[in-house]
């Protein structure tokens, strides 16, 4: 699998062993994560706790946001997390990131590819106005190819309709 | 994987009409909206003429009773009823047996196998007259290109009776599916129209969507993730050699699909959020922006004679359909009922539309004429999309997707009238059919 849903990408860079396209033609995120892991002030590197890894973006600031039905405006908690974001992406401005627009299974999919273009594109601008440089961050939109949640109601579509900043590069001297 | 040419030489026309001039009007039966009484046909199996065509004989009957069953427009009497023998083609045919079964359209025919290379010869007659409907033809091809020659006897006979093009020796590209939602591997293959003869055109390395037969059916255009970003491939069937169309750094495109001349594509280029629609020179790589919106602007599809496209915009707030000169400029907009309407395609024979509905939650395949009169919703489900027309205009395949977690694609099609509705058998789940014109 090339594209792993974003929820295994965690496990995967924890594994060291993600597959993820590289898409930057330089580093890939497996490079984000250093080896050996040593305890440096209690703060495993690359885990949860270390401020400065993937994990860490992932979920302790938040590597996704959430869109109403059919919309590519950011909600009031979307913009919180992308705050979240800016200042994560300049504090660690090794990192690139590629800013994936997802949509829910209601749409055709060709709609749902321009759709999620709008999303990624959204959530992007924001990153840039607060500051990060646009040539670190790219978009790619997934329509509805890749779902993080499968049902078919409203509990799922909503977790689907996305904008999920996933960083690639970073520490790698 | 290997691609299997075969020549269908159609030789001659052979034998003439029965002499018998009946005067109460050929057979023929019209292909309209509304109910219609399927027409009763028997196909006694072929005479078969050397010792190796034994199999063949029945194999081809089986493949020609199916086209013609499967168009909803004919009834096959099962060969348990007949009364009349059929051995020998060149005896006189016994109407009066064939007539007591009620059959109104008969098909005879035979074959001889001489090592790799088939023969098939037959006729069409009309019961209840006792003529025959055209003349005597025959097709000659190889052993493995056997069904093909069965459905270009269905189209003979199909084209006969409805004065319809026929549109059963024919392919279908699409997208073969395994796996679960959220991780669904996808890979390009390629069948009849029937299912049969699957061959796949890609691996399921990268994300394919989407392909679509050129104009001779020769190539495919597809879009495919293979570089992290949607681009767009054109990919040739015989040798599956396959070159991207490159777009600038930080885009994606999408939709495309060749123009009548297959010289040029036309396709949906994204930047900076904003999706328009672009035609491209396939050989320069000359691309022409043909909107220039804050809309979203995609699913665009050509007139057969290349002046017009239809597409899909939610510049009036939702997705609805639109119709534009060729080389662009102001848009009209053709559907106004409720819901959101997209992936528009023209019909080969120019008249209508075929479309994508979502409407109160579900989904529906349609049909409407090109100044969206007589919308026509042909099917309903949780999720129906991608119409693609058979190559004579009267049959749509489109993907149909099943709800919930366990949620599987798979192809399906139905005639212009909704009446006759059909899964196409795949090996895998299908999605996004594209149906070839007829095969030469």
């Amino acid at each position: 699998m090339k594209l792993l849903p974003a929820a295994l990408l965690v496990a995967a860079v924890a594994l060291s062993a993600c597959t993820n396209a590289n898409r930057f033609g330089g580093d890939d995120l497996a490079s984000a994560n250093p080896t050996g892991g040593t305890p440096l002030n209690g703060v495993i590197a690359g885990s949860a706790n270390d401020p400065a890894s993937t994990a860490y973006f992932n979920q302790t600031v938040g590597d996704r946001v959430l869109f109403e039905v059919d919309q590519s405006t950011l909600t009031a908690t979307g913009r919180a997390t992308l705050d979240g974001q800016a200042g994560w992406l300049l504090t660690n401005s090794d990192y690139q990131a590629v800013i994936e627009g997802h949509a829910d299974e209601q749409g055709t999919r060709e709609y749902n590819l321009a759709l999620g273009a709008r999303r990624a594109n959204a959530a992007q601008e924001y990153l840039v106005s607060k500051g990060v440089p646009a040539s670190r961050l790219r978009v790619v939109s997934y329509g509805k190819e890749r779902p993080i949640e499968i049902c078919s109601n409203e509990a799922c579509y909503a977790k689907n309709r996305r904008a999920v900043t996933v960083l690639a590069g970073g520490q790698t001297s | 994987m290997k691609f299997v040419t075969m020549c269908l030489a159609l030789v001659c026309a052979f034998g003439l009409t029965a002499g018998a001039s009946a005067q109460q009007g050929p057979l023929r039966i019209t292909i309209e909206e509304g109910i219609i009484t399927p027409l009763p046909f028997a196909v006694p199996t072929f005479q078969a003429e050397t010792a190796e065509a034994g199999q063949l004989a029945q194999d081809l009957v089986r493949v020609i009773a199916a086209d013609l069953q499967g168009t909803g427009v004919f009834r096959e009497i099962p060969s348990s009823a007949f009364i009349a023998q059929y051995t020998d083609f060149n005896a006189p045919v016994s109407f009066p047996d064939w007539k007591a079964i009620n059959a109104q359209a008969l098909v005879t025919g035979a074959v001889a196998v001489t090592g790799n290379s088939v023969n098939v010869k037959f006729r069409v007659f009309d019961v209840v007259s006792g003529t025959n409907i055209g003349e005597g033809l025959q097709f000659s091809g190889t052993t493995d290109g056997w069904r093909r020659m069965a459905h270009k006897v269905a189209d003979e006979v199909y084209s006969r009776i409805t004065g319809e093009g026929g549109y059963f020796d024919s392919r279908v590209v699409y997208v073969s599916e395994t796996g679960p939602k959220n991780q669904r591997a996808k890979r390009l293959a390629i069948m009849d129209y029937d299912g049969a003869n699957v061959r796949y055109l890609t691996d399921s390395s990268a994300i394919v969507l989407a392909p679509r037969f050129s104009p001779t059916g020769d190539r495919v255009l597809y879009t495919s993730y293979a570089t992290g970003f949607p681009r767009i491939y054109v990919l040739d069937i015989g040798s599956v050699q396959q070159r991207v169309l490159e777009s600038a750094e930080g885009t994606m495109s999408f939709a495309p699909r060749f123009s009548p001349s297959g010289n040029t594509v036309v396709y949906s280029l994204s930047q900076g959020g904003n999706t328009d629609i672009y035609t491209m020179d396939i050989n320069s790589g000359q691309s022409v922006r043909l909107t220039n919106t804050p809309s979203i602007e995609t699913a665009p599809s050509y007139s057969p004679d290349g002046s017009q496209i239809v597409f899909e915009s939610d510049r009036s707030g939702s997705p609805q359909l639109y119709i534009m000169s060729a080389g662009g400029g102001e848009a009209k907009r053709i559907s106004f009922g409720e819901g959101r309407y997209g992936t528009p395609v023209w019909s080969p024979r120019g008249d209508l539309v075929a479309f994508t509905k979502q409407n109160a939650g579900r989904f529906h395949i349609g049909v409407m004429r090109t100044d969206g009169s007589e919308e026509r919703l042909l099917t309903a489900s949780f999720l129906d999309e991608g119409p693609t027309w058979s190559p004579n205009g009267r049959v749509i395949m489109f993907t149909r997707e099943t709800q919930g977690e366990g949620g599987a694609s798979s192809l399906y099609s139905v005639d212009i009238t909704g009446r006759v509705l059909q899964r196409v058998n795949t090996p895998e789940g299908g999605s996004d059919p594209s149906w070839s014109p007829l095969q030469q």
